[in-house]
């Protein structure tokens, strides 16, 4: 487990894996960065700030807290945490999309670290929804997290799982919603839009809470309020994050999750122009 | 007493109650579909039994957080919508995840074939035998009575991987008797005959068993094989059984000339180098809203008793 004390450290650490990001895009321009972007600062809190239990030298590790990245394309921000917290070595990191690589643009088990087959949207909110129940008959004080995306949560199956795990009271279960409010082809309002994405959690019997999903402070506070309470109810942390985060012209771009980044732009954008 | 007629779904279901009662790693998962003995199981093993609602892409899902969590797994519904409302969950979540991970989750459908007869298009399963052998790792099993039904469910105990079991939703009588013992080379020959052979599974052996009595009157000898294992049979050893004959009769109560048993048996001939031409007896690619008994509605697709007799009388005097 490693862990970074402060808030200062944890900044640090987002701003190097928002660079590794765009950087193994750069290497496999048919990564999706945009979506990757808006997820660094949450999956930094998660794996640098004490938040879950895992052991890079054993991923299988059975007391390990389960976390799923339901919304797989946009995951690749995961690969340098993984890489940097000893799951695989850093190396890897460099032949992302090659024949003798694990990483690709849609991450798998085969990757060390990577709990289910992710890529086809909506499996991992019934997936974990049946690990905490599992973790629950066997007692285990393991929990289950799944983050899934604005466009994923149109799947059917999704809201299936919800109503599962509301009824069951599985509140070792927390899914994330990284909420950057794009689909693939544009906003979700102008596709159909979530509406109060919080009423339609908390009337499945879900406790919500919601931050700001690039404030490192208020997540690290909201997941120890989340992984600390005593309620019975699952839990959805949604997460107001942005597209693109950290590239300007991916930003508010409603097709950013279909761009990639010329080779020329990755290289302003590692060299820090634009700060 | 043997002879009693059964559901499948009622002695595989007391299987795995009595397992429950050893293997505490064992869960069971229904979409809101019963049985008497399902009651049984709840009320013995609260704890291990969820019923998901009519929700068969949720079913797919929790059985393999479950099985992920190390638990056998059986999944639990009618036959169409276990297989086909949740193609996508199975073939990413068992059948995919398999290659990494054991996924030791068992599917039971009920209602293969026409088998829920009155209930119409939706509830027949005649394109699962297909869809299913398509899947790599998934063993695709289909009992011809409720005898093979129940000694299936060894092969649960035997091996860790995805499991299709086919069963017919009907109360019948056996066709085999207390010695019956699941045979590994997934068929069983039922009657011997040197004139011709088919190869049967599910409901069809039964109802290929009278058309080998029918056909017994003219003095022909039908050898019937029934096919348990639509996946996996020992082909060298079914191999050896055909490869006496010039023609091979498949019958089967689902889409032929689509992937189906029928499919099975064209590849082995093909691939042992066999002399045999395989006609295919089955559901040609139409659907039909016809009501009816069982019998007649096989009728509309030329699967009577007295329609396939005629057909092998017919091919074999054209030898």
């Amino acid at each position: 487990m490693s862990k970074l004390n402060t808030i200062k450290e944890l900044k640090q650490k987002a701003d190097w894996v928002r660079n590794q990001t765009i950087a193994l895009h750069g290497r496999s321009p048919e990564t999706r960065v945009a979506s990757s972007l808006s997820a660094v600062e949450i999956l930094t809190v998660l794996f640098y700030g004490d938040k879950l239990k895992f052991n890079p030298a054993n991923p299988d590790w059975e007391d390990r807290d389960r976390f799923i990245a339901s919304k797989g394309h946009g995951s690749i921000s995961f690969y340098p945490i993984l890489a940097d917290l000893g799951f695989f070595p850093k190396e890897e990191l460099e032949i992302i999309g090659k024949k003798e690589s694990f990483l690709g643009s849609i991450p798998d088990p085969v990757i060390p670290g990577y709990e289910t087959v992710n890529g086809s949207l909506g499996h991992g909110p019934g997936v974990g929804a049946g690990m905490a129940l599992g973790l629950k008959v066997k007692k285990s004080d393991s929990k289950v997290v799944v983050m899934i995306g604005d466009g994923e949560i149109y799947e059917g199956a999704v809201w299936e799982a919800v109503m599962f795990a509301g009824h069951h009271n599985l509140n070792n279960l927390t899914f994330i919603l990284d909420h950057n409010k794009i689909s693939m082809l544009n906003y979700c309002d102008e596709i159909i839009s979530h509406g109060e994405i919080e009423k339609r959690f908390s009337s499945f019997g879900w406790g919500t809470h919601r931050v700001d999903g690039h404030d490192i402070d208020s997540l690290s506070e909201v997941f120890d309020k989340i992984f600390n309470n005593n309620s019975s109810k699952p839990q959805i942390l949604i997460a107001d994050t942005i597209k693109g985060k950290g590239v300007s012209e991916l930003e508010n771009d409603h097709l950013c999750h279909i761009k990639s980044l010329k080779a020329d732009r990755v290289d302003e954008l590692l060299r820090g122009d634009d700060k | 007493m043997i002879n009693k007629p059964r559901a499948m779904r009622d002695v595989f279901l007391k299987k795995i109650h009595t397992e429950m009662g050893k293997d505490s790693s064992i869960f069971f998962v229904t979409a809101d579909f019963g049985s008497p003995v399902l009651d049984s199981i709840l009320s013995d093993f609260p704890d291990r039994v969820v019923n998901v609602g009519i929700a068969e892409q949720n079913l797919i899902n929790i059985s393999t957080g479950l099985a992920l969590e190390g638990f056998k797994v059986y999944a639990y519904a009618i036959a169409p919508f276990i297989t086909m409302r949740c193609y996508e969950q199975i073939k990413v979540n068992l059948s995919l995840l398999n290659e990494l991970k054991n996924m030791d989750v068992n599917l039971i459908g009920v209602g293969a074939g026409f088998s829920y007869v009155v209930s119409g298009p939706t509830h027949h399963s005649i394109e699962d035998i297909s869809i299913m052998r398509t899947l790599p790792n998934f063993q695709v099993i289909s009992p011809s009575d409720w005898v093979s039904a129940e000694a299936s469910f060894e092969l649960t105990l035997n091996s860790k991987g995805p499991k299709y079991f086919r069963f017919d939703s009907q109360i019948y009588p056996a066709i085999y008797d207390e010695s019956f013992e699941f045979p590994e080379s997934g068929f069983n020959i039922l009657t011997e005959g040197e004139d011709a052979v088919m190869i049967a599974t599910g409901y069809m052996t039964k109802h290929a068993l009278l058309v080998a009595e029918e056909l017994k009157k003219d003095n022909i000898d039908l050898k019937l094989i029934d096919l348990f294992k639509l996946k996996y049979v020992d082909q060298s050893l079914l191999a050896e059984k055909l490869k006496q004959f010039s023609k091979v009769f498949t019958l089967e109560e689902a889409f032929i000339k689509k992937g189906g048993m029928d499919s099975l048996v064209l590849n082995l001939v093909n691939d042992f180098e066999l002399k045999a031409k395989v006609i295919a007896m089955g559901i040609s690619d139409e659907y039909k809203f016809a009501l009816g008994t069982r019998e007649e509605l096989f009728a509309n697709y030329s699967l009577d008793k007295d329609s396939i007799v005629d057909k092998i009388k017919g091919e074999l005097n054209n030898e």
